[in-house]
C-alpha cells in the first residue's frame, strides 16, 4: 500500500468515525476542574470528583442540554490549556479578575466569597484585630486599606502560604508584601500541611476553602481570624472560564447561571458543601 | 511569538539563576563526597558496609526524585515533635535544605556507582606494578588509582551534573522560587505559557553549555596521555618534490 493510499483511507475512516458523533443532537462540553479545592471541587475517596461545582457542573449541562465531561487538571496551568483546546470550560473556583479577563472571558459569576486568614490559636497571630468584619477592596479601597495596616504589625516578619495562581497570591503580592514572607503553593493541601508543620505562621485563601480546612480534625487547634476581604484584587465572584472565541458557550452558560441563580440551585448546592449561602447577589 | 515579551521574561527569570546553581552545586558537591564514602563501602569487602551502600543505591536510585523532595518536605513535617526534640527541626523547617537534601541523597546514590565503575576500570596491571615498586597504599591510591578512576569516571559525572542542574527545577514544589519557580509565577500573571516556558528552557540550555564546556576542559586536562605529540616546528623541504 502507497503512503498516499493509506493516508487516504485513514481520512475517510476518519470521516465515517466522526459522522454518527457529528449528527448528534447533545454536544459535548469538556469541564476543567481542579479537584483539590475542598470544598469546591475535590477528589473524594474513591477517586471520583466531588463538591459544590461537580454539583453545580452537571445541573448546568443539564439546563444546556449539554453532556458533560468533568476532568481535573492542575490549577497552575488551567488557563494555558483552556486556550490550547484541553477542554472547553473551567469551573475551578476561578474568580473573575480584570487580570484573567486578559485571558479568557467568563459567565457570570455563580458564587462570590470573601477571602480569610487561618492560624493556630495559641499563636501572636490569633490576636489579629477586626475578627469577622467584611471590606470591599472594590467599593471602599480606603477602608480596606485602613484594615489591612491594622493588621501589619502583627503580621510583620511572618511567613504566610498562599496558593500560586490565585487571587489570594495577587492579594498578598499588593498588600502584604515587604511585610510579611510569601511562599507560593501548588494547591491548598499543600499550604495546610505546611500550616500544620509550623513552616508558615498563617494561610490565606478563600474563606470557604479554609472551612473546609479547620473540619478536619488535625486543624482542631486553629482558627480564622482578621477581618474578610472581597472585591478588587480579589475579582468579581466566581465564574465560568471560557476561551474568548467562544460566545455562543459563554451565551450558553451565563442563561444556565442566571437560571440556577434564579430557581434557588445554587443556594441549595451552597448549603449543602459550605454550610452557607454564597450565592452573588447581583 | 512575541519576543520582546520573552525579552522581559528573560529578565525575570535569571533573578532565579543564583538558587538554581546554587543548588544544583552545592547538592553536586556534598553528593560526590558522600558518593566517595558510599564508593568505598563498597569496596571495603566488610559485608555490613557493602550491604549498606547496596540498599542506599538501591532505594535512592529507584524512586522518582519527585517523591523523594515529596517525602522529605511533607512527609517529615508530619514528625514535627519527633524532630524538634532532635533539634533538626530548624533543618527540616526551611525548603531550602529539604530541597538540598533531597537532591545530594538522591545524587549521591548515581555517583557512588559512577566512582565504583571508574575505580574498578583501574587496570590491575598497573596496581600491580606499583606494588612491586613498593609503593604504600596512600600513595598507590593517590598516585595511580584516584587518577585513572577519575578520568574513567568523568564522562559519566558529567551527566550526572547535568541531570542535577535541570533536576533542580523540582524544588519549585516546594515552594523554592528557582528559574521554574520563577517561570510559573510568570505564567500565572501573564497566561503565556509557551514563550515563558522556552525562556526557561533556554536557561537551562545556557547552564549546562557552561556545564559541559568546564567538564569537557577538565577532561583534556586530565588526558594528555591521548592527545596527539606537539607537531614538529619545522617542516622539511622535500615536501615540495611531491
Amino acid at each position: 500500500m502507497t503512503i498516499a493510499k493509506f493516508v487516504g483511507l485513514a481520512l475517510v475512516a476518519g470521516l465515517l468515525g466522526a459522522g454518527p458523533a457529528g449528527a448528534q443532537a447533545q454536544k459535548t462540553v469538556r469541564i476543567a476542574t481542579e479537584g483539590a479545592y475542598e470544598p469546591w471541587n475535590f477528589t473524594g475517596a474513591g477517586g471520583q470528583l466531588q463538591g459544590f461545582e461537580i454539583d453545580l457542573a452537571n445541573d448546568l449541562c443539564r439546563r444546556m442540554n449539554a453532556k458533560c465531561e468533568i476532568s481535573a487538571q492542575d490549577w497552575d496551568g488551567i488557563i494555558p490549556s483552556l486556550q490550547a483546546g484541553k477542554f472547553d470550560a473551567i469551573m475551578a473556583g476561578m474568580s473573575i479578575t480584570e487580570e484573567r479577563e486578559k485571558a479568557i472571558q467568563f459567565s457570570r459569576a455563580y458564587a462570590n466569597a470573601p477571602n480569610g486568614l487561618v492560624v493556630e490559636k495559641t499563636s501572636a497571630l490569633a490576636k489579629m484585630p477586626l475578627t469577622g468584619e467584611r471590606f470591599d477592596l472594590g467599593r471602599d479601597e480606603a477602608g480596606a486599606r485602613k484594615a489591612i495596616e491594622q493588621m501589619k504589625p502583627l503580621l510583620k516578619g511572618k511567613t504566610v502560604g498562599v496558593q500560586g495562581s490565585t487571587t489570594h497570591a495577587a492579594f498578598a503580592e499588593k498588600y502584604l508584601k515587604g511585610t510579611a514572607e510569601i511562599r507560593e503553593y501548588k494547591s491548598t493541601e499543600a499550604h495546610d500541611l505546611d500550616l500544620a508543620a509550623g513552616r508558615v505562621d498563617a494561610i490565606l485563601a478563600d474563606s470557604t476553602a479554609l472551612q473546609g480546612t479547620l473540619k478536619k480534625p488535625e486543624f482542631k487547634g486553629y482558627a480564622m481570624v482578621g477581618p474578610n476581604f472581597n472585591g478588587g484584587v480579589l475579582g468579581r465572584g466566581v465564574g465560568v472560564g471560557l476561551r474568548k472565541a467562544d460566545a455562543e458557550l459563554k451565551g450558553q452558560f451565563d442563561k444556565a447561571v442566571q437560571e440556577a441563580v434564579a430557581d434557588g440551585t445554587v443556594k441549595t448546592l451552597s448549603e449543602k458543601w459550605f454550610g452557607l449561602d454564597i450565592t452573588p447577589r447581583s | 511569538m512575541d519576543f520582546a515579551f520573552m525579552g522581559q521574561a528573560f529578565m525575570t527569570l535569571i533573578a532565579g539563576i543564583p538558587l538554581t546553581l546554587q543548588l544544583a552545586f552545592s547538592s553536586v558537591a556534598l553528593g560526590a563526597v558522600l558518593a566517595l564514602v558510599l564508593a568505598a563501602m563498597r569496596q571495603s569487602g566488610i559485608l555490613p558496609l557493602d550491604w549498606f551502600a547496596r540498599g542506599y543505591v538501591f532505594v535512592f536510585r529507584g524512586t522518582p526524585l519527585l517523591v523523594q523532595v515529596f517525602l522529605i518536605y511533607y512527609g517529615l513535617g508530619q514528625f514535627r515533635p519527633t524532630l524538634q526534640e532532635w533539634g533538626l527541626w530548624t533543618f527540616f523547617r526551611e525548603p531550602y535544605w529539604c530541597a538540598l537534601t533531597a537532591l545530594t541523597l538522591n545524587t549521591a546514590a548515581y555517583a557512588s556507582e559512577i566512582i565504583r565503575g571508574g575505580l574498578q576500570s583501574v587496570p590491575h596491571g598497573q596496581v600491580e606494578a606499583a606494588r612491586a615498586c613498593g609503593m604504600p597504599r596512600g600513595l598507590l591510591f593517590r598516585r595511580i588509582v584516584f587518577p585513572i578512576a577519575v578520568r574513567q569516571a568523568l564522562p559519566g559525572y558529567s551527566n550526572e551534573i547535568i541531570l542535577m542542574v535541570k533536576a533542580t527545577s523540582l524544588a519549585s514544589i516546594i515552594t523554592m522560587m528557582e528559574v521554574t519557580g520563577l517561570a510559573h509565577k510568570l505564567i500565572s500573571q501573564t497566561f503565556r505559557a509557551i514563550e515563558v516556558f522556552v525562556v526557561a528552557g533556554a536557561i537551562y540550555l545556557l547552564l549546562n553549555f557552561a556545564v559541559t564546556r568546564i567538564v569537557m576542559a577538565v577532561e583534556h586536562w586530565l588526558s594528555p596521555h591521548l592527545r596527539p605529540p606537539p607537531t614538529p616546528i619545522a617542516t622539511p623541504p622535500e615536501a615540495a618534490h611531491v
